[in-house]
Order: C-alpha cells, then sequence, then structure tokens
C-alpha cells in the first residue's frame, strides 16, 4: 500500500464537522473537471492512489481516467464499496428484496434465477453478495485497483449482526476475482479486529479513524493505540484531522508518531492543503522512523 | 453506559427492514442487552438472519412475545403495526421502544400512554434527535437562558427520498403511515417539542405531493405555542439537493439565536451570559466532534446506539417519567395530527388546491378576481353598478 491516499469526501459534499463546507466543497467539484484537474494535481505531488466510494459520479471520473490515460498515468484507485446511500434510498422506495435485485449486474450468470426468486430462495448470500461486488467493481474496468474495501456502514453492520461470514465472502471474492488486497473499513477497530481473526482472515488491511481526540474511535484511543501497536493487522489512519477539529501539525504528528500505521488517507480541496499535509506526513515520518 | 452486573435484558425485536437491521446490530453489540428472538413476515429475511446470525427466529409476533418471553422489546415494523403491538407487548409487562411516529391514530395513542404509565413500564420512541450532541447542547442552552426569551423557531428537515414518479413500499402511502409527514416532518416536530415544548394550535398547514401518488412529499406549517411564542415547519422529502436527510433548527432569543444542524450548532449572543462563561458575545460555534459523546459500538450515528444505550438504562432505573417515553411521542403524534387536519381543512376551503403557505391569500385572491371577471363578461350592466357600490 501506498504511504499517502488522496481520499473523495470533498468531492461529494461530505463533511463530518460542517454543513456549509460540505455545500461549498461539492460547488466547487460539481463538475467532473474539476475533480480531475484536482486529481491530477494531486499526482504531481506524488499522491498516485484515490480511495474513493462507488459515488455514481466515480464512474464518470473512471471514464476520463481511461480516455485519458496520459494524464493518469500513475493513477490507481482503491474503491470503498458500496455508496450506502444509494441503497438505503432505493430500500425506502422499493423495499429490501427488490432494491437488491436492482443492484445486480444485467448480465450476471445468476441473474435469471435471482429474478425468479430462486436464488434469493437459497439463501445463497455469497452469490449475492459477489453479484453486489461486482456490480459496483464495474466502473473501476481497465484501471489498477490493488486494494478494495469494505465501506464501514456494511463492514460494522455486519459486525454488529455478527454475521461475520459475509466479511469473509468479501474478502475472498476481492482476492480471487481481482487479484487485489480486502481492505475493511470501521469505525469500531478492536471489535472488528477480534471478528476478522475469528473467520481467519490473516494480516487484514483496516482502516479505521486515528484521531488524537478519539473522534469516532470506538472502544477508547488507549484501547485504538494498543491494538495498532499489538496486533497483527495493516493499518490505514483515516479521519486524522477529526474533520478539521485538531491542528493539521498536531494530528499528523500524533499519527506519524504511531509507527504501525501503514498508510494515511485525507481529503483536502485545495493543492495547497494537499502540498502542506503531504510535507507533514513525510516529515513527521522521517521523525519517527528516526527516533 | 451501565456496565454493573445484572443479568443481561432479555430483549426481542419485530421488524427487520432498514431500521430493524440497524437496531439489531445495535442490541446485539450492548454488553447489557441479550436479543432473544426476532421477528417478520418475510420469511426469506428471517431464513437469513436466522441462519448467519443464530439468533431465534418468528414469522408471527404475539407467538414470539408468548414463547420468547423477553423483559423488553424494540419495535420497528411500518407505522400502522405500531398501535396492535405495543398493546400485545404492554399488555404482557414488557417495555417498549417503539420507532417513530408512536401511533398513526392518536386516540388510540393516548389509551396506550395510560396503559404503558398504569404498569408503570419503560417506554421509549425512536427520535434519535434527541441523542445528538448538537441538538442536546442547544437544549441545555436554552434551559440556561443563553438567548433569553426564546420569541420563535424554525425547523427544517430536508432530504432526497422521493425523486420520482414511483415507488411501492409502506413509506409511499400515507394510510400506512408513509409519507414525509410521518417520515421527515415528525422529526422536526419532535425536535421543537424537545427543545420549546409542545404548540397549542398549528395553521396554515399544507401536506402535498411533488412526485408521489399517495401520499405527501412536503409538509408546511406555522405553529402557536403559550405566551405568543411561533415556530415555523418546513419538511420536503423529495429535495435532491441533500445528500441525505438533514435537519436544522433556529431559535431566536431575545439574547441572541441559536442554529443546530447534525454537525454543528451556532450561537449568537447580544450580550454574554454568566452562566455559560465558555461563550462570548457574538458568534461562537461549537462542532459535533466536540459535543457528541463516545459510544460502545458506532453503526451510522453515535445517536442509535446512545438511544438504546438510554433504553437499557431506563430500565435498569425504572425511570418511565424519561424525557422521549410514549407520552412524549404521542405528543409529536398529536401535533401531526393536527397538520393532517389543518391540511384538509384548507384543502376543502381551497377546492382541493393546496397552494404553499405563502401562496394562500394571493390564490384566493384570485379566484376572487377570476369571479369579478367572469361576472363583468357575464352581465357587464349589473357588475358595474356592483363595483361602483350601487346595486
Amino acid at each position: 500500500m501506498d504511504r499517502i491516499l488522496f481520499g473523495d469526501n470533498q468531492f461529494f459534499g461530505i463533511n463530518h464537522m460542517s454543513d456549509d463546507l460540505a455545500r461549498k466543497q461539492s460547488m466547487q467539484f460539481q463538475s467532473d473537471e474539476a475533480i480531475l484537474a484536482m486529481l491530477e494535481g494531486v499526482l504531481r505531488e506524488g499522491i498516485e492512489v484515490l480511495m474513493c466510494t462507488t459515488h455514481e459520479r466515480i464512474g464518470a471520473i473512471c471514464e476520463a481516467v481511461r480516455q485519458q490515460p496520459g494524464r493518469f498515468a500513475h493513477l490507481k484507485m482503491y474503491p470503498c464499496m458500496p455508496y450506502a446511500h444509494k441503497y438505503a434510498n432505493a430500500v425506502s422506495e422499493l423495499g429490501m428484496i427488490e432494491a437488491v435485485k436492482g443492484f445486480l449486474p444485467a448480465d450476471a450468470p445468476f441473474l435469471a434465477a435471482v429474478k425468479n426468486g430462486v436464488a434469493v430462495a437459497r439463501k445463497d448470500v455469497d452469490v449475492l453478495v459477489r453479484g453486489l461486488i461486482d456490480a459496483e467493481m464495474k466502473m473501476f474496468n481497465g484501471i489498477p485497483t490493488p486494494v478494495i474495501f469494505l465501506q464501514n456502514v456494511v463492514t460494522d453492520l455486519a459486525l454488529g449482526l455478527g454475521f461475520h461470514g459475509a466479511l469473509r465472502t468479501f474478502h475472498d471474492h476481492v482476492r480471487h476475482a481481482y487479484g487485489a488486497e480486502p481492505g475493511f473499513i470501521t469505525m469500531n477497530l478492536p471489535l472488528l479486529l477480534e471478528a476478522l481473526d475469528a473467520v481467519g482472515i490473516d494480516n487484514p488491511i483496516v482502516c479505521a479513524n486515528l484521531n488524537k481526540i478519539g473522534f469516532r474511535m470506538c472502544g477508547g484511543i488507549p484501547a485504538y493505540e494498543e491494538v495498532v501497536a499489538s496486533r497483527r493487522f495493516r493499518a490505514v489512519a483515516m479521519s486524522v484531522f477529526a474533520s478539521g477539529a485538531i491542528a493539521p501539525s498536531e494530528a499528523i504528528e500524533y499519527v506519524c508518531s504511531q509507527e504501525r500505521i501503514e498508510s494515511i488517507v485525507f481529503g483536502a480541496s485545495s493543492l495547497r492543503n494537499v502540498r502542506h499535509t503531504k510535507e507533514l506526513i513525510d516529515r513527521y515520518s522521517q521523525r519517527a522512523a528516526a527516533v | 453506559m451501565n456496565t454493573t452486573k445484572l443479568p443481561p435484558i432479555r430483549i426481542a425485536l419485530a421488524g427487520l427492514g432498514k431500521m430493524g437491521l440497524s437496531h439489531q446490530a445495535i442490541i446485539n453489540m450492548h454488553p447489557a442487552l441479550d436479543l432473544v428472538a426476532v421477528c417478520d413476515p418475510s420469511t426469506y429475511l428471517l431464513d437469513l438472519v436466522g441462519r448467519y446470525t443464530r439468533v431465534p427466529t418468528f414469522s408471527d409476533y404475539a407467538c414470539m412475545l408468548d414463547q420468547a418471553q423477553p423483559e423488553a422489546l424494540v419495535i420497528a415494523t411500518p407505522s400502522r403495526l405500531h398501535e396492535a403491538m405495543v398493546r400485545a407487548a404492554l399488555e404482557r409487562g414488557i417495555d417498549v421502544f417503539c420507532e417513530k411516529p408512536f401511533c398513526l391514530d392518536v386516540k388510540e395513542g393516548a389509551r396506550l400512554v395510560t396503559l404503558a404509565e398504569a404498569r408503570s413500564l419503560v417506554t421509549q420512541v425512536g427520535y434519535h434527535n434527541r441523542f445528538l450532541g448538537t441538538f442536546i447542547e442547544a437544549r441545555r442552552m436554552l434551559a440556561a437562558s443563553a438567548i433569553g426569551r426564546v420569541h420563535h423557531a424554525s425547523v427544517e428537515c430536508y432530504g432526497p427520498v422521493m425523486l420520482r414518479p414511483k415507488g411501492r413500499t409502506w413509506r409511499t402511502s400515507r394510510i400506512e403511515g408513509g409519507g414525509c409527514l410521518y417520515d421527515y416532518a415528525c422529526h422536526g416536530i419532535d425536535l421543537l417539542n424537545f427543545l420549546i415544548g409542545t404548540p397549542n394550535s398549528v395553521s396554515g398547514s399544507v401536506l402535498r405531493s411533488v412526485f408521489s401518488a399517495l401520499t405527501d412529499d412536503e409538509v408546511y406549517a406555522n405553529l402557536a405555542y403559550p405566551d405568543g411564542v411561533t415556530a415555523q415547519l418546513s419538511a420536503n422529502w423529495s429535495d435532491e439537493s441533500h445528500r441525505k436527510m438533514s435537519t436544522t433548527v433556529t431559535l431566536w432569543g431575545t439574547n441572541g439565536k441559536i442554529e443546530a444542524s447534525r454537525q454543528e450548532l451556532t450561537i449568537y449572543l447580544r450580550k454574554p451570559v454568566p452562566q455559560l462563561s465558555s461563550l462570548c458575545q457574538g458568534w461562537n460555534t461549537l462542532y459535533t466532534t466536540a459535543l457528541t459523546k463516545p459510544v460502545w459500538y458506532y453503526l451510522r450515528g453515535e445517536e442509535y446506539s446512545a438511544q438504546i444505550d438510554f433504553f437499557v438504562d431506563a430500565i435498569r432505573q425504572r425511570r418511565v417519567d424519561n424525557h422521549c417515553n410514549f407520552r412524549s411521542g404521542h405528543a409529536t403524534d398529536i401535533v401531526a395530527d393536527m397538520i393532517r387536519r389543518d391540511a384538509a381543512d384548507s384543502d376543502r376551503v381551497g377546492g382541493g388546491v393546496a397552494p404553499a403557505a405563502g401562496a394562500v391569500a394571493p390564490a384566493r385572491w384570485g379566484r376572487a378576481l377570476q369571479a369579478i371577471g367572469a361576472a363583468v363578461r357575464d352581465a357587464p350592466g349589473a357588475a358595474a353598478k356592483t363595483l361602483k357600490g350601487n346595486p
């Protein structure tokens, strides 16, 4: 995994602290070209990974990336699936079963069976999970996706329900069908690591909030610091600034001081902030390595 | 969170829709709860849940209550089913958490409140905004008279649920408790009840479809409170400009203004308030990152876990008079019902037209002018005399 990953919240009006800021950013990036220009700038800064939700708009971004190979030569994407609101709204509109059917790919070999209620009746969850992953992955066709993440709302739902087998299904399908490393995003890091261990997933990639104020770190800062230091997993730190609640330098120093954190994902709406954050990560990573 | 070593509370769950599954995960992770049964009419979902989570499943609600014998229950079924399910549980002496809205029929709602209180049962309605750090902080500030005497409030609930003229679930049918009034506006009503109390009357209510065939997609109403306080409610679930449901409340007082949403709380103070020394004169902004208390397990938002933890704590303490009990949920139902009736009355006055609140007067004037125009056309002489005030 790359050390620095660029996140996409700013592109889609997601800000956990301010609705106003979220709206400004969603206006700033309302054209695909604005997103592409930002990505181009981010690549120039030496960050080569976009960690992105499978939001409808990412499909258009992927298409542009495919059409302009020179401009985005080194770009890799780490898809994070699914974009939950897409499903939640469909469930409100169509009901649970119809919504799931609606998202299965049209050319899936088992589609006819599912449409007739056969696969559903067989309760073949693995088939459904794989079908949904394939549907989400379609937009990334032809683009390197070395790591594929399961979004926290699904990871944590499966965790909470005790439906840990679904996490294993995701893991296996990502490895076998895409030759990629599966990753899990969570708000419940210590609990999730136990669950992944229980279904035999060794050394998983897990992305969780890791910030100095403990924002959305369920279990608390000491428990997080302990698992990062002692458990066998590949940590990706997100929400390191806690949506702006922590000063940049302090935030990055905290994360970089935990040497076993492999990658850091952050979003920004200006290249100046990208450059500044990357400099901070480089500086504090070197300092931590030197100690 | 209560972590004393008592035997876990035996709890059951009715309904495995979106909210039901979310509740199931949260209940399952709570150390003081033992999920003893779930029930849903969908055999497909039930088999899935039974097979993969190993919780006992029932397709019949009464069977579940009688066989699993839970001490507590979470009801997350379509709204029209709440009344009978709540009654069956209360009659068996079970503490009940019911999803919002509490009851579509306010008369039955009142009877259920009385029944629960007579039996000293712990009850709660799932208005999760009451567990958001920003809204709790707004309530604390109001209690400390931060903005002086509140004279007006506004609550707005917008989001992208119904964006096309289709859909066929209970949420898209008003008689089943679907629609913007029961789904979105109730959150706004309850938030106002939480912050400034219950209104005496409503007026100018509009319940209108934008896309839906069988229910309302937008709701507007004016609310009047004791002492001349007023509020306005706007809810619209056909607003694509929002990524997900967004609820904002604004309160105006003699010493300033509070604006609160899920993410942040902004307070403007005309003069500093000694009892809130951390706030300065002028603008102050507090963010959810500082206001949110941690939860033991997170799914979609701290408030969903916090409300279940509150229910557990209320059961442990036998706290039947908590701020979000059935009586409180019933108060919200009453306001929703007042809005529904007021909108229906306006509809009759307007001949089936339901114009937006601000457009009521011009529309009626328009009809009056049309009538004058028709009279002039049909009988110009008589009309001229009438207009001269000389019949």
